[in-house]
C-alpha cells in the first residue's frame, strides 16, 4: 500500500481477510520519529532551550566577570560547556526513562515491537543531539571570545587546538552515554537522574578521597575511575596509556551495564 | 482476525492466565468480558508483543505480532488511555504515531476530526485530558493507520453516553465493514449492546465463549409468581437449576415454554414469564464468575458454550 492509498482511504476499511504486505520500518524513520519525540515535549522543548539560554548566559558572565588576562578561548569553552554535560545526559536520561515513568512505552513498543531498534534510534538521535549542539556551543564560545576581548582591549587567545575540541566532544558523548545507561538500568526519570548526579558529582569526590589517603587505590584508580579517566579528555591530548584507561574504565561503566540493562528491557514487560 | 492457542502466563506461583484458547473473526466484535483482575490486560498485552506468554501462542492475521512490518498498519491498540507523555499535546502524540508509521501528515487532523477533538483541544496537554478526551486520542491513535483489526481494553472508561452511543457506532460500522473488533470490558452492558461474540474470563480461565445469540438463549427464564418457593420446589423436581432474583422472582434455567408447564402443573399462577434476555448475560456473568471465585469450576457449562 502507497502511502497516497492511505490518504485516499476510508476512514474504516471497508475489506479485509486479504494478507496485505507492508514494508518494515526503517530505521531512519524511528530515528527520526525518537528525534522528534525528544523534543515535543515541554520538558524536552525546555531542556535543548536550555542550552541554548546558558551557553549566553555562560559568556556574557565570563565577559562580564572574568579578569582580561584570563580572556581566552579554553575559559569560555569550559563555561559554555560545564553546563551542557548536566543537560545533554538529563535529555538522554529522559528519551529513555520517558517510555516507562510517563508510560508512552506501551504506544511505542506497540508501534515497534522490536524493542532493540528503538533503543539504537535513541542512542543515535541523542548522540547526534551531542554532535550537533557542542560545535554550536563552541561557536558561540568563539563568538564570545572575540566580542570579549573587543570590548577589554585585548587580543584574542585561542588556547585550544582542533585535538581538544575533539576530545571534549568525545568526553560530552560519553557522558550523554552514561546517562543514556542509566535511563536503560534504572527506567524512571527520578532515579536515574539522581544516579547520574551521584556519579557525576559525588563519586568523584570520594575517589579523590580514597585516593590522596589509600596508596593502593592511587595506583588503581586510573583502571577503575571512569569520570577520572574521562577528565583527561578535556585537557588535551591523551597518551597511549590513557587511551587504554579510557578503554577500560568504559568497558567496566558504560559496556557492561548497557548491555545488561538492554537485555532485561528487551525482556521486561511493559505495562 | 486473533487467535490465540493455549497461552499461560505465571508470575512465580501465581497464574493471571491460564490457557486460554480463542479467536477473534473479521467482520465480528468480539466481547472479551471479565470482572478486574480476571486477565483481560495481560491476554491483550501477550497478543501485542508486550508480555511474553509462559507458554501458548498468540497471532494476529496468522502471524505473530512482533513479525508484523509494520504493526500499526494492520493492528489498532489501545490499551491504556491514560498511557501517554502528559506533556505532549493530543496532536503531537497522533504526529509521532503518524511518523512511526509513515503516514501523510494530513492522517493527523483527520483522525483528530473523526473523534471530535477540536483544535483547541488538540493542542492543550494530555495532562490536562479527561478520561474521555483520552480515550478518544487513544481509539484515534489506533484507527490512524487503517488496519484490518482493532484490540481495544476497556474503551468505554471514561466516556459520557453519547459518547459511548459514537463509539459503540463506530466500531459496529468498522466490524460491518470487514474489520476485526477485540473489546474488552467489565461493564456487562456495554458490550451486551455491541458484541456479536462473547468469551467471558474468570480468574485467567475462560469459563464461556462463543457467539452472543447463544450463550444469552442459554441463560434461562425469569419467572414472578405469587408463590415464590413451590415454583422452585417444582422446578428441581422436574430437574431445573434457579436462581432467585428480586422479591419475587427467579431465573430458571430452561426455556420459557418449559418453566411455564412446570407451574401450570404445580397449579400455581404467574405473574411474569420471559425468556431472561436482558438480565441473561448479567446472570450469567455474576454466576461464572462466582463460580471461579469460589474455585469450584463445574463441568457442566451452559448450553451452547464452547470452552
Amino acid at each position: 500500500m502507497t502511502t497516497t492509498d492511505i490518504a485516499s482511504a476510508p476512514l474504516v476499511r471497508t475489506s479485509s481477510g486479504t494478507p496485505t504486505t507492508h514494508r518494515g520500518i526503517p530505521l531512519s524513520r524511528i530515528t527520526t520519529t525518537e528525534l522528534h519525540k525528544m523534543f515535543d515535549t515541554r520538558s524536552g522543548f525546555w531542556l535543548l532551550a536550555g542550552i541554548g539560554i546558558l551557553a549566553l548566559l555562560a559568556t556574557a558572565a565570563v565577559i562580564l566577570f572574568a579578569p582580561d588576562n584570563e580572556l581566552t578561548y579554553t575559559s569560555f569553552a569550559t563555561a559554555i560547556g560545564t553546563p551542557m554535560t548536566v543537560i545533554l545526559p538529563i535529555i538522554a536520561i529522559l528519551s529513555v526513562t520517558g517510555e516507562w515513568s510517563q508510560r508512552s512505552g506501551l504506544t511505542s513498543f506497540t508501534l515497534v515491537p522490536h524493542r532493540g531498534r528503538v533503543f539504537a534510534a535513541k542512542a543515535i538521535s541523542c548522540v547526534g543531539v551531542a554532535v550537533v549542539t557542542i560545535p554550536l556551543a563552541f561557536a558561540i564560545g568563539a563568538l564570545g571570545n572575540v566580542v570579549g576581548t573587543a570590548i577589554a582591549g585585548v587580543d584574542p587567545v585561542w588556547d585550544l587546538t582542533v585535538t581538544n575540541l575533539l576530545t571534549i566532544v568525545l568526553a560530552n558523548v560519553l557522558g550523554l552515554l552514561v546517562g543514556f545507561m542509566l535511563g536503560v538500568l534504572i527506567r524512571s526519570s527520578a532515579g536515574a537522574i539522581v544516579a547520574y548526579f551521584v556519579y557525576s558529582f559525588l563519586l568523584p569526590g570520594l575517589a579523590l578521597l580514597l585516593a590522596t589517603s589509600q596508596g593502593w587505590f592511587r595506583d588503581l584508580q586510573p583502571w577503575v575511575d571512569f569520570h577520572y579517566a574521562q577528565s583527561a579528555l578535556f585537557d588535551g591530548a591523551l597518551t597511549a596509556q590513557q587511551w587504554t584507561h579510557l578503554g577500560v574504565t568504559a568497558a567496566i561503566w558504560l559496556v557492561i551495564p548497557l548491555t545488561l540493562g538492554l537485555g532485561l528491557v528487551m525482556r521486561a514487560e511493559v505495562k | 482476525m486473533i487467535t490465540i492457542e493455549s497461552v499461560t502466563r505465571t508470575y512465580g506461583g501465581f497464574t493471571a492466565v491460564d490457557d486460554v484458547s480463542f479467536s477473534a473473526w473479521p467482520g465480528r466484535v468480539t466481547g472479551f468480558l471479565g470482572p478486574n483482575g480476571a486477565g483481560k490486560s495481560t491476554t491483550m498485552r501477550i497478543i501485542v508483543g508486550l508480555t511474553r506468554p509462559t507458554s501458548g501462542t498468540a497471532t494476529v492475521s496468522g502471524r505473530s505480532y512482533v513479525d508484523l512490518p509494520n504493526p500499526g498498519l494492520e493492528v489498532g491498540v489501545l490499551l491504556d488511555a491514560s498511557a501517554q507523555h502528559a506533556g505532549r499535546t493530543g496532536r503531537e502524540i497522533l504526529t509521532v504515531a503518524q511518523r512511526f508509521m509513515g503516514l501523510p501528515r494530513n492522517r493527523v487532523e483527520e483522525m483528530l476530526d473523526l473523534v471530535s477533538l477540536t483544535p483547541q483541544e488538540a493542542s492543550r496537554r494530555v495532562r490536562d485530558y479527561s478520561l474521555g478526551m483520552r480515550q478518544r486520542l487513544g481509539i484515534a491513535t489506533a484507527l490512524i493507520g487503517d488496519p484490518e483489526v482493532l484490540i481495544l481494553d476497556e474503551p468505554a472508561n471514561g466516556l459520557d453516553p453519547a459518547g459511548i452511543r459514537w463509539m459503540r457506532g463506530l466500531l459496529r460500522d468498522y466490524a460491518d465493514r470487514g474489520g476485526t473488533v477485540l473489546l474488552s470490558s467489565h461493564l456487562l452492558h456495554e458490550i451486551e449492546v455491541i458484541a456479536d461474540d462473547l468469551v467471558v474470563i474468570g480468574n485467567g480461565r475462560i469459563v464461556a465463549q462463543g457467539a452472543k445469540s447463544e450463550l444469552l438463549r442459554s441463560a434461562g427464564s425469569i419467572v414472578r409468581t405469587t408463590d415464590r418457593e413451590v415454583v422452585a420446589r417444582a422446578l428441581i423436581e422436574s430437574g431445573v437449576t434457579w436462581s432467585p432474583v428480586g422479591e419475587d422472582g427467579l431465573l430458571a434455567q430452561a426455556d420459557a415454554e418449559q418453566v411455564g408447564k412446570i407451574a401450570f402443573a404445580a397449579g400455581i399462577p404467574l405473574i411474569e414469564l420471559r425468556p431472561a434476555d436482558g438480565a441473561g448475560l448479567e446472570e450469567m456473568f455474576l454466576e461464572l464468575t462466582a463460580e471461579t471465585q469460589r474455585d469450584t469450576i463445574s463441568d457442566n457449562h451452559p448450553e451452547g458454550a464452547v470452552a
